[in-house]
């Protein structure tokens, strides 16, 4: 048996009172691409980060081609030979390529320009050295990513969540690096949930569930649904399709919204046509950084409408473009932001206040005065409603974990009793159990007669939950797609074909 | 070599948060004895004659009562905008502000008479300071100007207004070209609370607001606005609630309440305008204001503690002989061990450990 290239033993670490590993035993060999497939929360992300010397283990060895290792800083990682893609890439947007580059890899710009060029022709990372890092596509960033790590000549490449920012179209090509890769010996993490990938790519894997190893599998030897039930530790949840329901009047309707940026790297909108009618799910589908943010500011009206755009954008029949959104959410409109630390919640607020941040017009409020008794009432009832792990009314939004803050704001959102639910990204970073849970209230709600819109990167979730479906790319939106009707290869042509201009 | 890093708490340590103002204090007391010590003078004597004497006698301490009144008033205010991350730095131009409202009654009508006299000049004062703070806030609003800049800046420019006005029309004509201006007549004064001193009513109207700073952070709709406001503006956004509105409402309430505390001096203790009322109290409110952890609670020991401070100084000033840039010093230390010392409610120090092997 060849000697492994990095391998860990019994590592364990440890966060306050979590364990997000413990007792992790690890072999990568070389030339392997190695899966870490776990949930969310399972402890992935705090592994790559031990091994990338991010963080430092409490307990447990390290070896890198059997020699035992402290690796106490990514400077000493780099230097061992391990390279690693982040998942929220650390590029410097107003930089160009190149010189992105020099920030961790010496030599001339010159040089490092024609081995950029090179090392694009020999592992298929075609990508200009000298455009601004601002200009490219996600795809591309991601390769510059790549580019840099290969620079050095790296032994060990992880890659984090690689392809959860990626239309099917780029993950193909970037699978197909990622095999030329492995045949010159480079070892490849590859860090991810979805199963499908895993089975078509890695050699290996290892399965993690709640920071502990479950399984050391060669994924080509079992199903998808096999290895969910070691994922997840039981069987895969499933969600029934939703039926057809009858459809009502059209509770939003925009109408050619157009929308200019301030932000030299913001998305401007131009001439976004929907509607969603009440009774039916309309999903939004593509890559984040492609107008989904101010989409939803539009929507929400936390950012205010141009004034020649204040009749484009209608709710419940009426103009709302003037409206604030405290306004639009008294007309029965409710909305989930993407980000729920700091948007949809304040983390150092108890959740009794952070229920006032968008219920306080349930009789909450009396003569400009809080009335405590009430906000904790609703409080009380959304926990219990929603299945919110929490010590209670009292605790800090901040203590909870992502899957309970995300119950808990959907939760405050529905008891608001909206007739049109807008969502954005509503279940990123939350495990599946929680997931399967949120899907299934938003199916419930609709069938009575909600209007709901969902902006979601998540093609899975899109196909589960919506009717219909378009593609928002550059700030444009797609034609309108029925679910049930389409094949996701269709939605990414539309990410793609959007992108080119084409209509 | 190993360093130790700063790491985030889960959540807020309430022992740090409550023992930060007294470890403040020993630490600034610490090093400011030591620094006594070191330019010759006796730091034991210092120590009593700043924390002890000022409690020796009914007197003293009720001049103590008497600084503590401005610094609560002003402090209360700013630290409604503090909460909601608006910096009013310039209490000082609005309590000046405050001072000339109140004055324009007096010096316009010197020989009226009338119990409405004071109570109006408070209003007057309250004025004075919400428009000298209006202006901070309309430039914040309209072009997003920099509000700490701005309500400084002004306090220099209240600063001239003051000497334009001494100086030029407001001069009293019979005090031997001194620029100040007439001494106010009786109905003008603020009534005495403790006989055989100088402690006025301004110390109950402190404590009024106290109190209703109180309700407004703790238990008002408009208060928790701006509560949100400053911890997450995302998320006020989100709800909806209106960011200039916040701008505004915490300026004026700062500015109303410096003003009000400007108008208490002129009509209380000094009894006249004069180019002296504005000895800082607009900038060591700023102090008190954080000292007191920006609670309406916190701020009532706060503003105490700075007042012990301020006539404490002047004692060892006189009988230990401290330069007078000490009690600057001494303030201006206690801040920084405060924002030291709150640094570990929220963070605390972890020296990375090897792992066992």
């Amino acid at each position: 048996m060849t000697q492994p290239l990095l391998s860990l033993h019994g590592v364990t670490k440890r966060y306050g009172q979590v364990h997000a590993n413990s007792g992790v035993d690890l072999d990568v060999l070389p030339g392997a691409i190695h899966a870490i497939l776990g949930e969310n929360g399972a402890g992935k992300s705090t592994l790559m980060k031990l091994i990338y010397g991010v963080e430092t283990p409490d307990e447990g060895t390290i070896a890198w081609q059997g020699q035992p290792v402290q690796i106490g800083s990514p400077a000493i990682a780099r230097r061992l030979g391990v390279g690693m893609v982040f998942q929220h890439f650390s590029l410097f947007e107003t930089l160009t390529v190149v010189e992105n580059v020099s920030l961790l890899v010496p030599g001339t710009k010159k040089e490092l320009t024609s081995r950029i060029v090179h090392l694009g022709q020999e592992f298929g990372l075609g990508v200009d050295p000298l455009a601004h890092v601002h200009a490219l596509s996600v795809g591309e960033r991601q390769r510059v990513e790549i580019i840099r790590c290969l620079m050095v000549d790296p032994k060990l490449l992880i890659l984090d969540e690689p392809t959860s920012v990626l239309p099917p179209q780029s993950v193909d090509l970037l699978f197909e690096t990622l095999r030329k890769l492995s045949t010159r010996g480079v070892s490849i993490l590859f860090i991810s949930h979805k199963l499908e990938e895993i089975r078509s790519i890695c050699t290996h894997a290892t399965i993690l569930r709640g920071g502990k190893v479950t399984g050391n599998v060669t994924p080509k030897d079992f199903d998808a649904q096999a290895l969910a039930t070691m994922m997840i530790g039981r069987d895969m949840p499933h969600l029934s399709p939703p039926e057809h329901t009858a459809r009502g009047d059209k509770q939003l309707e925009l109408s050619g919204v157009s929308v200019a940026t301030d932000d030299p790297f913001g998305v401007p909108l131009e001439g976004i046509s929907l509607h969603v009618r009440a009774g039916e799910i309309l999903g939004i589908a593509g890559v984040s950084g492609n107008g989904q943010a101010e989409l939803a500011a539009a929507i929400s009206g936390e950012t205010p409408l141009p004034k020649d755009m204040h009749g484009a954008l209608c709710m419940f029949g009426q103009e709302v473009g003037a409206l604030n959104p405290a306004a639009r959410r008294k007309l029965g409109f409710s909305f989930v932001p993407e980000d729920r630390l700091g948007q949809g919640a304040v983390p150092e607020l108890s959740l009794v206040k952070n229920v006032i941040l968008t219920a306080h017009r349930h009789g909450m409020v009396q003569r400009g005065m809080i009335r405590r008794g009430r906000a904790h009432t609703f409080t009380r009832d959304c926990i219990a409603e929603n299945d919110v792990r929490t010590p209670g009314p009292g605790a800090e939004a901040g203590s909870l974990s992502g899957g309970n803050l995300q119950k808990f704001i959907i939760g405050r959102e529905l008891m608001l009793k909206p007739r049109l639910l807008f969502l954005n990204q509503p279940t990123w970073g939350v495990d599946i159990g929680a997931a399967t849970a949120i899907r299934r209230r938003l199916i419930e709600l609709r069938n009575e007669g909600c209007a709901i819109l969902v902006i979601s990167e998540d093609m899975e979730e899109l196909f589960e939950l919506t009717d219909d479906m378009q593609v928002l790319s550059e700030g444009r939106i797609s034609a309108r797609f029925k679910t049930n009707e389409t094949a996701p290869e269709d939605i990414g042509r539309a990410m793609i074909g959007a992108s080119k201009g084409a209509v | 070599m190993v360093f130790p890093k700063l790491i985030r708490r889960e959540r807020a340590s309430l022992p740090v948060l409550i023992a930060a103002p007294f470890l403040a204090l020993a630490m600034a007391a610490l090093s400011n004895l030591m620094l006594y010590a070191a330019i010759g003078v006796d730091p034991v004597a210092v120590f009593k004659a700043m924390l002890i004497d000022p409690f020796t006698s009914y007197f003293s301490f009720s001049e103590i009562l008497l600084k503590a009144g401005p610094l609560l008033l002003i402090a209360q205010g700013l630290a409604i905008g503090f909460r909601a991350k608006v910096f009013n730095i310039g209490a000082e131009g609005q309590f000046i502000l405050g001072a000339i409202f109140a004055s324009a009654i007096p010096v316009y009508m010197p020989q009226a008479t009338g119990v409405w006299i004071w109570p109006m000049m408070l209003v007057f004062g309250m004025l004075g300071g919400l428009a000298w703070s209006a202006i901070t806030a309309f430039w914040r609003v309209r072009l997003n100007a920099n509000e700490i800049l701005v309500s400084l800046m002004l306090s220099f420019v209240a600063i001239q207004l003051l000497n334009y006005l001494l100086l030029g029309p407001w001069k009293d004509p019979m005090g031997f070209n001194f620029p100040q201006s007439v001494m106010f007549q009786l109905d003008a004064l603020l009534p005495i609370l403790l006989p055989g001193t100088r402690v006025n009513v301004s110390l109950i109207l402190a404590l009024l607001a106290s109190l209703a700073a109180w309700f407004f952070v703790l238990r008002s709709f408009a208060g928790y606005r701006l509560e949100v406001g400053g911890l997450a503006p995302n998320a006020a956004r989100y709800a909806g609630f209106s960011q200039s509105g916040a701008i505004w409402l915490s300026l004026l309430i700062g500015g109303a309440a410096a003003g009000l505390a400007g108008a208490a001096e002129v009509a209380g203790p000094v009894g006249q305008l004069q180019r002296s009322i504005s000895t800082g109290y607009g900038y060591a409110a700023i102090i008190v204001a954080y000292l007191g952890g920006l609670h309406p609670i916190g701020i009532v020991f706060s503003a105490f503690l700075m007042a012990t401070l301020y006539i404490g100084g002047d004692n060892a000033m006189v009988s230990a002989g401290l330069p007078i840039a000490a009690v600057s010093v001494f303030q201006g230390s206690l801040l920084l061990a405060y924002l030291i010392a709150v640094t570990f409610v929220r963070r605390k120090l972890v020296w990375p450990h090897r792992p066992t092997a």
